[in-house]
């Protein structure tokens, strides 16, 4: 077979795999990001169908999934939201960082990861799915419900605060000299105060001038400047995801609302290839050995998440109803919990962290959504 | 009116609610991009939102018209997003000296800076009336300026 015939089988065997598992996931009611992450498995080494001349391919197409993923992130918020829920929601969310960042560092003191590695995994635990979460607070029809602002705000939180975890993992996966991590990481503080700031105060104007009446046009300015952006940050050592979801957080307003639908298939084009790339990085075989540790840390960052969620819905004087439905809400981990393990093997992290990492997002982004359908289905009169 | 609690959904939208007569919470749901959901909370339990409709820019618009509201109301919310900008319903006391004369003669503008752009006579709107345009006791005026500014006309209506 010729090399180009073969490339096209495989991209296109690829994309038809996801086709199939996204629709399982809606038969099902799932997030479609554990199905893709055992896709990504079965393509592997070891797996059933190994792929051979698409990995460069692969290899760009998830680089340009994480970037969109964030970018899309940024969209989602204006800085002014993101300036206002940070006052508002300060002591939850610190409460959150401590509550379910602490049990990931520790198992990985524990596995052996070190005192650097194991951020990556108490990163991998602590950050809820905002991808999932949205979806699950429109499909059950909570939006309405008065437990919902301080769920979105804890999510705010944990996305600005990835923002800031990001540059110092990255600047650590990057490795290098103590004063060039202590460098990159206040260049990157540096760079997400200032466009925050700037952004909450001229974002639609900024916005406005750079957008044009044709959607064509306005798909490759967006598309292109956000990867000259993340490209810029990466080499600046601040990380490519943050360049993007700064970028994100820059377009706001009506412009924010057109890219949003311009770019949302490509986001969910190359994020699926992203986590098809995360999983064929995952030789099947260790999954087992993890299989202890994986359920363990769920079932503990589950109920340290799920106590969060609930003490913060009584806080501002939710009814028991609204509490359990805030717990079971931000249980879901999905897309940045990958994001934030795949910069650690960048790093060089054990290689145990893969596995983990996966077989732990399986367990979260299948059972949070799961759970909180069985405590609070669409309500109707 | 009921006060409308407004409350900001990030990565949403935005919620109204109000508490009706009957004790229930009721609300409306912008998501960006114009659809908007009509939700109700029964009074024992005012966090869970039963959903009733789910609306796009056509429903909301037919809906508001079955309704019988002023479009008024839309049109000012819009001009609320601008910063520094305040709006207020003034009421024309059957005492104040300009029931029975006209917007002009009150030189709202010239004074304070401030547009009536509307002007609310029972259920009739009356949008954007001009400076010959008669007030009665018990319109209801409808002012867009400076804060500061609304609050001086408050006191020309009220005083002259």
């Amino acid at each position: 077979m010729s090399e180009t015939a073969r490339l096209l089988l495989e991209i296109g065997g690829i994309v038809f795999v996801l086709a199939l598992l996204a629709r399982l996931a809606r038969w099902l009611g799932i997030s479609p990001i554990p199905l893709y992450l055992l896709g990504g498995l079965a393509f592997g080494q070891g797996g059933i169908l190994p792929l051979v001349t698409s990995d460069e391919f692969i290899d760009a197409g998830a680089q340009i999934g994480v970037v969109l993923l964030l970018f899309m992130l940024g969209l989602e918020y204006t800085g002014d939201e993101l300036v206002k829920s940070l006052r508002t929601t300060a002591r939850a969310g610190f409460v959150d960082l401590f509550a379910s960042f602490t049990p990931g560092y520790l198992a990985g003191l524990i596995i052996g990861f070190g005192p650097i590695g194991s951020l990556f995994l108490g990163g991998v635990t602590y950050i809820s799915s905002s991808g999932v979460v949205a979806k699950l607070l429109e499909d059950l029809g909570w939006t309405g419900n008065r437990e919902t602002p301080i769920i979105l705000s804890i999510l705010v939180f944990e996305d600005l605060a990835m923002a800031v975890i990001l540059p110092i993992l990255g600047a650590l996966a990057l490795g290098g000299t103590v004063t060039g991590t202590l460098g990159s990481v206040f260049a990157a503080l540096t760079a997400v105060v200032i466009i925050i700031s700037v952004a909450s105060r001229h974002g639609e104007g900024l916005s406005r001038v750079a957008f044009s009446g044709s959607d064509e046009v306005n798909l490759l300015t967006v598309f292109g400047v956000t990867l000259i952006v993340a490209g810029i940050a990466e080499q600046l050592h601040v990380s490519a995801a943050v360049g993007a979801f700064l970028v994100g957080i820059g377009v706001s307003g009506e412009p924010a609302d057109r890219a949003r639908a311009l770019l949302a298939p490509l986001r969910d084009l190359f994020a699926g290839v992203f986590f098809i790339f995360f999983g064929l990085s995952i030789d099947p075989s260790t999954l087992p050995a993890v299989a202890g540790t994986v359920v363990l840390l769920a079932l503990v960052t589950g109920a340290t998440k799920a106590g969060t969620g609930w003490w913060a819905a009584r806080r501002v004087g939710i009814g028991s109803r609204g509490r359990i439905r805030s717990a079971t809400a931000l249980l879901a981990r999905g897309e940045f919990s990958i994001v934030i393990a795949g910069l650690g093997i960048t790093a060089g992290v054990a290689g145990e962290l893969a596995p983990i990492a996966a077989g732990y997002v399986l367990l979260m982004a299948s059972a949070g959504p799961i759970l909180a359908r069985a405590v609070g289905p669409r309500a109707t009169l | 009116m009921s006060r409308i609690e407004e409350t900001k959904l990030p990565g949403v939208g935005v919620r109204f609610d109000f508490i009706t007569r009957q004790g229930e919470r009721v609300g409306v749901v912008h998501h960006r991009g114009g659809r908007r959901e009509i939700f109700i909370c029964p009074p024992d339990d005012p966090d869970t939102a039963r959903l009733v409709l789910d609306l796009d820019d056509d429903d909301v618009h037919t809906l508001a018209d079955v309704l019988g509201v002023s479009p008024v109301i839309e049109e000012i919310s819009q001009l609320q997003q601008v910063e520094g900008l305040a709006m207020d319903w003034l009421p024309i006391k059957p005492n104040s000296p300009y029931a029975g004369r006209t917007i002009g003669d009150a030189r709202i503008r010239t004074l304070t800076g401030v547009s009536v752009v509307a002007v609310i006579r029972g259920e009739d709107p009356f949008p954007a009336p001009g400076p010959e345009f008669e007030l009665k006791a018990d319109d209801i005026t409808v002012v867009v300026g400076t804060a500061h500014g609304i609050d001086a006309v408050k006191s020309i209506l009220a005083d002259g």
